[in-house]
């Protein structure tokens, strides 16, 4: 029997096709362009509209929706400035593959080119930071192109994905047929890995005398929390996540050994770099984690995998590389070590934990508990007791994201979400909105500094209207820390404009716009504070925790030095 | 090492620029590129020329492969194969000169396709290399204007590249 064709505009077509893709929250900000599809959101209620008060906090918003959930997170703006408002965001997601599907007014297609109102080549400007994008150009090909949309953002190496539709497009009618399913003959990602390559990878895993498995955010991307956890616990071996990574195996078990990278602990890093076989799971052996590439793992034979070939030796070399989803890799892999005659070295395994152990010994993440003046890593610590691991923690980026990963020992996927790749200050308020309302009974934090939080400030009236309570940690140290810590480091401490002059009230400010706000300025208090706003539920509580402004992050491995080359803090030197 | 790319292209308004803007954003060299549809009129085949070691070739087709348009891509370097470019030349003809064009462009099996009072507009066709040195042999000072195509290339024998 044929489908029922109703003729339909394409602003309903648009709600039509949201509402059969499944999406609940959709984040935007109006605008000449995008009225039509304004005036439509109005008249139905399957997807609940998100008014953003900034383009940029609407796709950090989605983004973070996304990240907490594995499903896309939905945009729509408006032309020209709306669009180029989003970028930021649409970048961020993009060097995180982060699904996003971005919906952008574009002026009627009579007068594209003609330097219109509002008008900007939002194709241009996305495409070097977009899996793909699209320009509508005839309302026929809506539908479809919104389903290919979430197709291409959804699958693969995930990423976001614009759609720009011009004005008249969204008052243009035609027959309504959304697809349930889409192949496009030049978009194919592979899904399984190659048996021979997996049994290669197999013989040389369980041939290692000095193994670490180091994983990254495609192991969460692919869901295969669940599976790497099975195959780093049959193998016994050490593991190591990437900051986008965390999570994806319990941070609290004995086999894990830290972050690793620049800021990342030294028994990961010097395992990373005296092991003999390296396995690198949805990893994309990114500067901040290799160092310096010459020095880049020396002993080791690497097998890699990846969804994405062009990840795949790209920086470093690989022995062994496997392409194709993380999750099924990981089982074809469990099943393929099961049925293997050999098995782990224990003796060798025993001697590397030994090793691995004298290096943990060393406490790389210690800092003074006994400070009268707050120290940030203590607020964080004390913010993983009391939310016992299991919060929503969102980011800006700096100091505090660092000390984030190192402090809070996330023992599930999905919980912590931050800019890793492009390193986005303004990301974490309105990330924390997104997550919180994907999950509305969840604790959400927001860890930040006083720097990065002004940066997207204004969704705090989001936050009021939309009631998404959640809770804002801020480390305010009155410096953008990181810039202020390399400033000390590399460049003889001339802090150029890293000083946070005249900054706001924080408490009025977080009252100004309907919430709580907390002012802690001693160390005995914070726990009392962080208890106060965690019972808060019902409220958005910010914490302007005024902390030790000398505190560095530490350990650290400086820009082109190599993993085995860290520094331990300012006072302790490696020999 | 110089490598021909063979491209298979959704013909799409923007699918040149997301593979010029692709070897831009990541600091891979172009030598010459060219794009025309093919038999298929949605689809648009592409020949690239570009250099680097072998991971860096590596990763350039890697990265056009992941570009949602495209469809297929062949590096010609790891086939036996066949390229061509065209090349359309402008030469001051002098009366007494033009005999010795006549000879040079019939040594080098082009064509005078346009002749005025003054110039002879010739077509030639063949390598790069070829059409350099025809070029060499000219003095400089005749030469007006050279147009050429940039590299198409395809496989010798059974192997043909289809989407």
């Amino acid at each position: 029997m044929a489908k029922k064709r109703e003729l339909l505009r394409g602003a309903e077509i648009f709600c039509r096709a949201l509402k059969d893709e499944g999406v609940k929250h959709l984040f935007g900000y109006p605008g000449g362009a995008v009225l039509h599809i304004y005036d439509e959101l109005y008249k139905q209620d399957a997807v609940e509209h998100i008014l953003v008060r900034h383009e940029q906090g609407a796709t950090h918003a989605a983004d973070g929706y996304a990240r907490a959930t594995g499903k896309p997170g939905v945009v729509l703006v408006t032309s020209g400035p709306g669009a180029t408002n989003a970028v930021t965001g649409i970048a961020t997601a993009y060097m995180d593959s982060i699904p996003l599907v971005v919906f952008t007014g574009q002026v009627p297609t009579q007068v594209i080119g003609n330097d219109a109102f509002q008008e900007v080549d939002a194709i241009g400007i996305t495409r070097p930071c977009v899996k793909h994008n699209f320009l509508v150009k005839n309302v026929k090909d809506l539908a479809i192109t919104i389903k290919k949309a979430f197709y291409i953002a959804t699958t693969g190496r995930p990423g976001p994905v614009v759609v720009d539709i011009p004005k008249d497009i969204t008052a243009d009618t035609c027959e309504y047929d959304y697809p349930d399913t889409i192949t496009l003959r030049s978009y194919r990602p592979v899904a399984k890995g190659n048996l021979w390559q997996m049994k290669k990878a197999a013989q040389l895993i369980l041939s290692a005398k000095k193994p670490m498995i180091y994983t990254g955010g495609g192991v969460i991307l692919s869901a295969a929390s669940g599976e790497l956890t099975e195959f780093t616990r049959l193998l016994g071996y050490p593991i190591t996540n990437t900051l986008m990574g965390l999570g994806a195996f319990p941070a609290t078990d004995k086999q894990f050994i830290g972050m690793l990278g620049m800021h990342g602990t030294y028994e990961a890093n010097m395992g990373m770099h005296y092991c003999d076989v390296l396995i690198a799971i949805g990893a994309r052996f990114d500067d901040r984690v290799t160092g310096d590439l010459e020095k880049f793992c020396p002993y080791a034979k690497i097998v890699q995998i990846d969804v994405d070939p062009a990840s795949i030796a790209k920086n470093v070399p690989v022995d062994i590389p496997i392409v194709g989803d993380v999750k099924n890799v990981l089982t074809d892999l469990i099943d393929l070590l099961k049925n293997s005659n050999d098995k782990p070295d224990a003796k060798a395994l025993k001697a590397w934990w030994q090793q691995v152990h004298d290096w943990a010994a060393l406490d790389c993440l210690q800092f003074d508990r006994s400070s009268q003046v707050i120290k940030p890593q203590y607020v964080i610590e004390k913010l993983w007791e009391l939310t016992q691991g299991d919060a929503y923690v969102t980011s800006d980026v700096g100091q505090h994201q660092m000390w984030a990963a190192q402090f809070y020992k996330f023992d599930k996927p999905r919980r912590w979400i931050n800019s890793g790749g492009l390193g986005t200050m303004g990301f974490g308020l309105p990330a924390a909105m997104g997550v919180k309302l994907a999950f509305p009974d969840e604790t959400v934090v927001c860890i930040t500094g006083e720097a990065s939080l002004v940066m997207c400030i204004q969704e705090l009236s989001t936050c009021l209207q939309y009631e998404t309570p959640i809770k804002i940690i801020s480390l305010n140290n009155r410096y953008m820390g990181m810039v202020r810590q390399w400033q000390e480091f590399f460049y003889s401490g001339r802090y150029s404009n890293s000083y946070m002059e005249a900054l706001p009230d924080f408490v009025k400010m977080a009252e100004s716009y309907g919430h709580v706000g907390l002012r802690i300025e001693e160390t005995s208090a914070v726990e009392g504070a962080l208890k106060e706003a965690l019972a808060l539920e019902e409220r958005t509580v910010l914490v302007d925790f005024v902390t030790d402004q000398t505190e560095n992050v530490y350990p650290m491995i400086a820009a082109g030095k190599g993993q085995h080359e860290m520094h331990l803090s300012t006072d302790r030197e490696l020999a | 090492m110089r490598h021909i790319l063979s491209l298979l292209m959704e013909n799409e308004a923007g699918a040149l620029s997301r593979v010029s803007g692709l070897f831009s954003a990541r600091a891979f060299n172009i030598e010459s590129l060219t794009v025309a549809p093919t038999e298929d009129p949605t689809i648009s085949r592409m020949t690239l020329v570009t250099s680097g070691s072998d991971a860096i070739i590596e990763q350039i087709t890697k990265q056009l492969n992941k570009l949602v348009d495209v469809v297929k891509v062949i590096d010609l370097n790891e086939y036996r194969h066949i390229e061509r470019e065209l090349m359309l030349i402008k030469l001051a003809a002098k009366k007494e000169d033009r005999d010795e064009i006549k000879l040079m462009v019939d040594i080098f099996r082009g064509r005078i396709i346009d002749v005025s009072e003054n110039t002879y507009t010739i077509e030639m066709t063949g390598t790069g290399e070829k059409l350099d040195a025809f070029i060499a042999t000219l003095d400089e000072d005749m030469i007006l204007e050279v147009v050429r195509s940039g590299i198409s290339g395809i496989s010798r024998g059974n192997t043909a590249i289809q989407s």
